[in-house]
């Protein structure tokens, strides 16, 4: 069982640290919240799994990428909200132009014919 | 204790962190419109396993292993507890082998390992002269200078010589142990003052003011340490020598000296008159520091240049003459390396015993427990969880014993090194460090996992079907098996511990038996240093006083027998002398010359010592100064040097003493010189005698500054040198009698290590002994009680108390005879590695085989009687109840 969450979390590394990164540059926000903001700014298609969000955050805040506290939410309840640091403000840009250059790299490799015309 | 707190608060964090997000999510599908239980159902359902995601969670903590060992260690002092029996009988077996390694380690390491306590101690060695047939002699004075001189490869060089003093003039007169050195050797050490200074460069010349270096003891108790002693006088053999500095105490390059000494002084203040002749012999042993980056090698070979110059230039005296050059340390300590290798693989078998002892008894109590880890494994532990919780069980017990053996070894080690024989070289530096540390932590882990390893594959291997079903016997069969081997392995080891101290206890009784020359019982020598007046007599003034000396002291109560001796003295100390036959023609250069050792001594020294004469006379009171030059050889000699012709009345000329013309006029038996152990073997052998009175002047006008004197006395030797010492102080105050030695304690030292290690060896064998013994009573009761229904069986059936012993002591009779054998084999190959440490008896020697072989079935049998008797008496009904 656990085998299976871990084989899903290697799958979305990458991918799940940029996303939770840029989540939290709006601000400051609790696991919830987080997997809440990537579902609605992905147009409900990602739907992050609570296996895999939980340790993939643990894991952040071990590397010193976010910091964690725990506040009173709205609804008077304690939530262990988690925050953007200086070190993973500077990730946030090293993974997205990493991303970006991914993203372009698999744009050509998909549509070569766009790529040459442009060079 | 802060992290297991912190963790429990961390995890609790989790545990709140997860338990918002559900809430969350609840709350938020209530307010979508969905009921509150509804709504609860949904998110649980969307979030997942939550004790999954936990668990998978503090997986990125990165702490899971530490997790799992903090539950072992838990579990494994829970289980320990509950059997305290088991534990102490486990933990002292095992603090017993630890501590015994950790102590004998701990003189390895201070002894081989470490460096030598100065700075840069890989440019250290150590240099002698060597002559075509002895590696290792004397350094002239003259030629030590022109080395020093020549060299290219040393950044400094420096001699030694032991010698004794007369100090007087502040308070009791007493005999000090000095060395005469050159004036670098503190330099070229590294060793640093407590005050003032070491000798400059100049004060070890002939001729040069006198000067002295004190200890840092003898500042004490003759200044009260005060820095006054600076600048103040010290008398020595009645010269005044100026103070200049106090060394360290303990400071001794070798520790090989009975005593420490206690005044340094330079060389060039010896009133010897043979110290500037380039041919003199006068025990002089150089010591060296190499060019950084020079090495040994090259530093050989610049000195075969050095000594080729001076062999051309000075043939005469030196053709042949080269240089010997060892590193410091190996000369320090290479003589012990072999023994304590020895000691250490020896005692490197005891823990091996001892792990298979508790190895054995964990196998025992695997038995018991074999249904827990079924139950455990029918529950879902993995193989490798139960082996990791068996070894964290059996960690904990070595680290316990680890902790105890190093608290023996602390206490052991500093005991054993009071009682040792002053022969350990480097005993000042054996001690507790953090290589012993480090040691002792490894052989400990090392010794867990080893006894600990076997059982738990054992035990995780264990049919789970089968233990379940068989109730709580548990399948016993298979593990008699396992514990048989243990016992067998058990007993090999013991096998050759046993044969390895047997061999020395064979070998030591062969020395003792070796009859040494003449009869050491009641013989006791010490020296005599004459007043300091007597320093500068003339050779007519020394001999009066000397025979003076011989009269009184022979006067002495207790005193049958007496005899002055100059030179040598068997296994203590000795001279030698070169001489050509007057039947040849005069040898070109000393090189040529023969060689023989040399004892200058008073006609009574063959009654007090008891040598046989073979031939012709020894020396009468007549054989002096005005009478024919006479000497007496030994039947070595007369082999040797004057095959096929009457030694008796063949001429011969002394080289050292002035060519003087000699007659033999008698032959004795050969005394062992070198020890009871090594004088066969060694190439200089023969001896010569000389009648003390016709000593020639120069050598005679050194006998005031210490002269050796040996007594035969009526009883027990060591109470009459009390009434020497109040005849020495009535014939004068100024007169110093030292050194009281009786020849046997000279005798006996010559076997100190032999004996140390015999001791030793002794002990780890009797520790094998018992700990195997207490194996096989193990797994015989074991046994017997495995078998109870069985022998109820047979005893039903008609089986006598003899059938029922005579089948348990066969299974240990089969097992004892399978060890010794295997032990036998394996003493054949390893006692070979023991044979320089044997004299007189073959590694393989078969009565010390067999002996042990025997002794150790016999233990075997006497081990398992006990349990066996009990078989006897098994009652059948009640054995058969059980079922």
């Amino acid at each position: 069982m656990a085998q299976r969450y871990q084989n899903r979390i290697e799958l979305l590394q990458g991918t799940l640290d940029l996303l939770i990164l840029q989540t939290l540059q709006w601000g400051a926000q609790h696991g919830y919240g987080i997997s809440q903001a990537i579902r609605a700014n992905s147009g409900d298609i990602l739907q992050v799994d609570t296996g895999s969000l939980y340790p993939a955050l643990h894991r952040l805040e071990r590397q010193k990428w976010i910091s964690a506290d725990w506040k009173l939410s709205e609804n008077k309840q304690r939530v262990r909200v988690y925050r953007l640091t200086a070190t993973g403000k500077k990730q946030l840009l090293s993974e997205r132009s990493r991303w970006e250059q991914l993203s372009d790299a698999i744009a050509g490799v998909l549509s070569p014919a766009k790529r040459e015309g442009q060079a | 204790m802060k992290f297991l707190w912190h963790r429990k608060s961390k995890q609790q964090e989790l545990q709140q962190e997860l338990q918002s997000h559900l809430q969350m999510a609840a709350d938020d599908k209530v307010s979508q419109g969905e009921s509150a239980d509804e709504a609860e159902r949904s998110a649980r359902r969307e979030f997942g396993n939550v004790a999954l995601v936990q668990q998978v969670t503090r997986d990125q903590w990165g702490t899971r292993w530490l997790e799992e060992f903090l539950q072992d260690l838990h579990y494994a002092a829970r289980v320990l507890r509950k059997s305290p029996g088991f534990t102490l009988i486990a933990v002292l077996t095992l603090a017993l082998g630890i501590g015994a390694n950790t102590a004998l380690f701990s003189v390895v390491n201070g002894v081989l390992l470490n460096p030598l306590p100065y700075p840069n101690p890989d440019q250290l060695v150590t240099l002698h002269a060597s002559k075509p047939n002895f590696e290792t002699g004397s350094i002239s004075f003259p030629d030590f200078r022109d080395w020093r001189k020549d060299n290219r490869t040393f950044s400094a060089m420096a001699i030694s010589r032991s010698f004794g003093f007369s100090l007087t003039g502040r308070g009791e007169p007493e005999r000090v142990q000095a060395k005469l050195i050159s004036s670098d050797y503190f330099s070229l050490l590294g060793v640093q003052p407590v005050i003032g200074r070491t000798f400059a460069s100049g004060e070890d010349e002939i001729g040069a003011a006198p000067t002295v270096m004190i200890s840092a003891g003898l500042w004490r108790r003759k200044f009260g340490s005060s820095p006054d002693a600076l600048g103040k006088t010290l008398t020595l053999d009645g010269h005044d020598h100026a103070i200049i500095g106090v060394f360290p105490a303990n400071f001794d390059l070798f520790l090989r000296t009975a005593g420490l000494a206690d005044v340094y002084v330079p060389i060039g203040q010896w009133s010897n008159s043979a110290l500037p002749q380039r041919g003199a012999g006068l025990g002089i042993h150089g010591i060296g520091r190499l060019k950084p980056g020079v090495t040994i090698e090259q530093a050989r070979a610049d000195m075969q240049r050095v000594t080729q110059g001076l062999a051309a230039a000075y043939p005469d005296t030196n053709k042949g003459i080269g240089a010997t050059i060892i590193p410091l340390k190996q000369e320090m300590v290479g003589q012990v390396q072999p023994i304590l290798l020895v000691l250490l693989g020896a005692v490197g078998f005891v823990l091996l015993i001892a792990c298979v002892n508790v190895a054995n008894l964990m196998l025992a109590r695997s038995t018991a427990r074999a249904r827990e880890f079924a139950i455990r494994t029918a529950l879902g532990a993995g193989h490798t969880r139960l082996i990791r919780q068996l070894l964290t069980e059996s960690l904990l017990i070595a680290i316990a014993g680890g902790v105890i053996g190093l608290l023996l070894a602390g206490w052991s080690t500093q005991a054993a090194l009071r009682v040792l024989p002053s022969g350990l070289p480097r005993a000042q530096q054996v001690g507790i460090d953090t290589h012993v540390l480090l040691f002792t932590t490894l052989i400990s882990l090392l010794a867990g996992i080893l006894f600990g390893l076997a059982p738990a594959l054992k035990t995780s291997d264990a049919n789970l079907h089968g233990t379940l079903k068989e109730g709580g016997r548990g399948s016993s069969a298979a593990r008699h098996g396992a514990q048989s081997v243990l016992v067998l392995a058990e007993m090999a080891l013991a096998v050759v511990l046993l044969i390895g101290a047997g061999l020395m206890i064979r070998t030591l009784s062969r020395l003792w038996d070796v009859n040494p020359g003449f009869t050491a019982r009641n013989v006791l020598t010490f020296g005599v240093s004459l007043p300091p007046a007597m320093m500068k007599a003339p050779p007519d003034a020394i001999r009066a006083a000397l025979r003076d000396v011989h009269s009184t002291l022979g006067a002495a109560p207790g005193v049958q027998a007496i005899a002055l001796s100059w030179g040598g003295l068997p296994m203590d100390s000795e001279d030698d002398s070169l001489f050509w036959l007057a039947s040849e023609p005069k040898p070109a250069s000393q090189n040529d010359m023969k060689w023989s050792l040399s004892y200058v001594v008073e006609p009574d020294y063959l009654n007090v010592m008891q040598i046989p004469l073979r031939r012709g006379r020894f020396f009468s009171p007549g054989d002096n100064e005005h009478a024919p030059a006479v000497a007496v050889v030994d039947d070595v000699f007369a082999r040797t040097y004057l095959p096929n012709v009457d030694p008796i009345g063949q001429r011969l000329y002394l080289a050292n003493f002035d060519s003087q013309q000699v007659e033999i006029v008698g032959v004795v038996g050969h005394v062992k010189q070198w020890g009871l152990d090594t004088d066969d073997t060694q190439q200089l052998r023969a001896q010569i005698y000389t009648p003390y009175m016709q000593l020639p002047d120069k050598p005679m006008a050194l006998s005031p500054f210490g002269t050796d004197v040996v007594v035969r006395t009526t009883g027990p030797p060591a109470p009459v040198f009390e009434s020497l010492q109040r005849a020495s102080n009535q014939m004068s105050s100024q007169q110093v009698i030292f050194g009281p030695q009786t020849m046997e304690e000279i005798i006996s030292a010559s076997l100190a290590a032999r004996r140390f290690s015999l001791i030793l060896l002794g002990f780890f064998a009797a520790l094998a002994l018992v700990l195997s013994s207490v194996g096989i009573f193990g797994v015989i009761s074991y046994l017997v009680g495995q078998q109870t229904q069985e022998i109820g069986i047979r005893i039903a059936l008609g089986a006598r108390g003899w059938d029922v012993l005579q089948l348990v002591l066969s299974h240990s009779a089969k097992m004892a005879a399978l060890g010794v054998l295997v032990g036998l084999v394996g003493s054949l190959a390893l006692t070979r590695l023991m044979a320089k440490m044997l004299y007189g008896v073959s590694p393989s020697d078969p009565l010390t085989f067999f002996a042990v072989a025997a002794i150790l079935t016999l233990v075997a049998l006497a081990a398992s009687y006990v349990p066996a008797r009990r078989a006897m008496r098994v009652d059948p009904i009640v054995a058969l109840r059980y079922e």
